[in-house]
């Protein structure tokens, strides 16, 4: 890896850090429930929830710490937060 | 028109240097002695003379803060400042430095307070040896203002890419009206290449400055910050000899020698004092004395080797410092003069003299008195350091 | 995708983290960001990562608003000034404490960028020790509740006036629980000449002693009960308020946050509340919220 002195290296470059390890409970979104209003994705501060093709959202679980701020905020109650078995 | 002399304020022949290097934003905060360059700026930027962003600004601290982010955005960059406004830019100066941001600055040599004083030493630029700045004391005007297109160019360098500051004593070189050769801009254009810096802050290419770096990365930004001073210990003289060519003037790269080469008695200091033990050593040489002066120019990077090659001829050493470290006892040219000498098998007693404090004047009767105590070293009398030229009714 | 990118240490339920994805969303790609030492830059700039995907610059705790006019001022003497917004991002810290001298002067010399404040109320990133802008009987770790104590005695520092004081044509407070408004009001202070001020208050999970899914319900009610009133002032007059239709007593707010926590077991708890409830009432005449 080529230090660069006074910078890092490509803007992103934390997206590296797979901080989904971080996480004790993970939300489980229901797409039944779902109004489409796109809070989640909003108040999200891993900026990892994502619009689905079909209108729906689903987080990248590969980042989600588990903060659980999308459940809180649904408005539809449609995402619960699951105590992940490891 | 070349080699023209005009008889200017030492700061107007410094502020004139810094014009015609062309930088891109000055920004700086008065105090004394340095105000008149910056005076001189404002008038230049004020009557359209510089194609330049002038910036006022509400203290040292903002100015070189400003100067951050400026150089980081692709400015060539200058400012100025002294004593307690250097003293409040210290965590800024290390910050500069490790950001690898090449800005040039002008250091007017004042004492610090407590007690304020206004004169010149150089205790301010010596406290901020462990920066990473490159650091060149200059010796009168001309140099002051020579040094500027020069030190642009060594800390420009793409290897080097380090802070410099340029030193010039309070007062003394400031505020003296000398004859000088006000830098021509055709010459300068010749010598100075345009700043244009690899990696800035650019929308199109964006990258983050001033990263965090934990204990498995932070060594190796300070080595790199070391081998950068290296690669300058060779530029400095490279420099020195490049602008020799475009302007046919010389003081030394590093060091600088005058009547050295037999002397036995060796004095080294650097700064404006430089001129008064000339004219000692003039004196003191028509009397038989064997004795020389070894200038030094760059404190930072620390010349040791040239040093070393220098006085393997001397029999005595004369160190004088308008600098202390209060609790060694000593100044810091003497301390690291020693130091370099220490692992050679040469050796010379090295004798510190501190002096000139807060703007004491020193006369040449005074550099007669140090030789003659220096010499004591012979009937092996030795004091290893001391401030000298005390008030026996204050001391 | 945002242009804060994941993967930063932000702790779960960030409020800084949210702060930042609202600005940048809001301004877009041409611009450069200029952060002081703080959670938001620690987080987001462990070497050699960045969640930046902007030029991004820090410097020292104190100069970020010196460091953005620097930047302000090179980019015209290079002539590539064009659209690019110059963008301080710094904490309540960085920003009315040791800042304080920096961003006065940078707004009395008029320079063309936007300084946001993400206002968590304490120096979060050192431990939750109290800043300036730490409320009035907030427990920190440098003003704790104990036996002969009510957590902070001081009152917050009014930020806003003091900006709107130096003559800038747009100051507004915003909060993260209020993206829309937020980011409304960002963009609204990017587009304005001369240099604008947005005060974001940013509930923190960790230093107010909340769980982390709280922080948009936490900052929600410290608006409804006028703690943290949403305005907007150009040229120094207030020209836009949120209206508050259901006020809350601040009461609500207060027991939603441990660093609160003592006003409702110590006896004199309940005259501090009285007191903190005044200064919502301040708010709503003051600002016209009712």
């Amino acid at each position: 890896m080529k230090l660069i002195i006074k910078t890092v290296t490509k803007p992103g470059s934390t997206r590296a850090n797979k901080t989904g390890a971080w996480r004790s409970f993970m939300p489980v979104f229901d797409h039944k429930l779902c109004s489409k209003c796109g809070i989640c994705a909003i108040y999200c501060p891993e900026g990892v929830v994502h619009k689905l093709e079909n209108g729906f959202y689903e987080p990248d679980y590969e980042y989600c710490k588990g903060c659980g701020i999308c459940a809180n905020e649904c408005p539809k109650k449609a995402i619960i937060m699951v105590l992940e078995g490891k | 028109m070349r080699n023209r002399m005009v008889v200017v304020e030492g700061s107007f022949a410094v502020a004139h240097a810094v014009k015609v290097s062309r930088p891109h934003v000055i920004s700086a905060y008065p105090i004394t002695p340095q105000t008149h360059i910056v005076e001189d700026l404002a008038q230049f930027a004020a009557d359209g003379e510089m194609n330049c962003e002038y910036m006022n600004v509400e203290s040292e601290f903002s100015a070189i803060s400003a100067l951050i982010g400026a150089s980081a955005a692709g400015a060539r960059t200058y400012s100025s400042t002294t004593s307690q406004g250097l003293a409040l830019m210290h965590e800024a100066l290390f910050n500069a430095s490790g950001m690898r941001l090449p800005i040039i600055m002008t250091v007017v040599n004042r004492a610090l307070s407590a007690p304020i004083n206004i004169w010149n030493d150089q205790q301010d630029s010596i406290s901020q040896r462990d920066t990473g700045w490159i650091q060149l004391y200059a010796e009168d005007v001309q140099e002051s203002a020579d040094t500027i297109p020069q030190l642009y160019k060594i800390a420009e360098d793409p290897d080097i890419l380090l802070p410099a500051m340029t030193c010039m004593d309070g007062f003394i070189l400031s505020h003296v009206y000398e004859p000088v050769i006000l830098l021509e801009q055709s010459l300068t254009d010749e010598f100075l290449p345009r700043y244009s810096p690899e990696i800035v802050l650019d929308p199109k290419n964006p990258m983050s400055f001033g990263a965090f770096a934990d204990p498995s990365t932070y060594t190796e930004f300070r080595y790199k910050q070391e081998k950068a001073m290296a690669v300058a210990l060779n530029r400095i003289e490279e420099v020195a000899n490049e602008f020799n060519d475009v302007y046919g003037r010389y003081y030394g790269g590093l060091i600088d020698g005058y009547l050295l080469d037999d002397a036995e008695i060796v004095i080294m200091a650097m700064g404006s004092v430089i001129g008064t033990i000339k004219d000692a050593i003039d004196e003191l040489r028509s009397e038989g004395e064997s004795i020389g002066l070894l200038k030094v120019r760059s404190f930072r990077p620390f010349p040791a080797d040239a040093i070393k090659k220098a006085i393997k001829n001397a029999k005595v050493v004369i160190t004088l410092d308008k600098n202390i470290s209060i609790g060694k006892n000593e100044g810091a040219l003497c301390t690291e003069v020693k130091a370099c000498l220490y692992n050679t098998d040469f050796r010379v007693p090295v004798i510190g003299f501190m002096i000139g404090f807060g703007g004491r004047d020193i006369p040449i009767s005074m550099i007669r008195n140090l030789v003659t105590k220096a010499k004591l070293v012979e009937k092996g009398i030795f004091v290893e350091s001391e401030i000298v030229d005390l008030r026996e009714d204050l001391a | 995708m945002s242009l804060l990118k994941p993967g930063h240490r932000g702790c779960a339920g960030c409020c800084d983290a949210l702060a930042a994805k609202f600005v940048l969303d809001a301004i877009g790609e041409d611009c450069i960001v200029v952060s002081p030492t703080g959670c938001l830059e620690v987080f987001t700039t462990p070497y050699p990562e960045s969640s930046w995907g902007v030029p991004w610059i820090h410097s020292l705790f104190e100069n970020a608003a010196a460091v953005a006019s620097g930047i302000e001022v090179a980019l015209k003497a290079l002539g590539k000034k064009n659209n690019t917004r110059i963008v301080a991002i710094g904490g309540d810290g960085a920003t009315l404490d040791i800042g304080l001298q920096a961003i006065s002067g940078a707004f009395e010399r008029g320079h063309d960028l936007l300084y946001i404040c993400v206002d968590n109320e304490a120096y979060m990133n050192t431990g939750v020790q109290r800043s300036g802008a730490t409320p009035l009987y907030a427990s920190t770790t440098t003003s704790p509740a104990g036996k002969i104590s009510s957590g902070n005695p001081q009152h917050k520092k009014n930020m806003p006036a003091i900006i709107a004081a130096h003559g800038s044509p747009y100051v507004a407070t915003a909060s993260v629980a209020y993206a829309p408004d937020m980011m409304k009001k960002v963009k609204k202070a990017a587009q304005t000449k001369g240099p604008t001020y947005v005060h974001v208050h940013a509930p923190c999970c960790t230093g107010w002693r909340f769980e982390g899914s709280k922080t948009i319900e936490v900052g929600r009610l410290a608006v409804e009960t006028a703690m943290w009133p949403l305005y907007e002032m150009e040229n120094g007059v207030i020209t836009n308020v949120k209206k508050l239709r259901n006020k809350k007593p601040v009461e609500e707010y207060l027991r939603a946050q441990g660093r609160f926590k003592h006003l409702f077991t110590a006896e004199s708890g309940v005259e501090e509340i009285k007191k903190i409830q005044a200064i919502a009432d301040w708010n709503v005449k003051n600002f016209g919220l009712e």
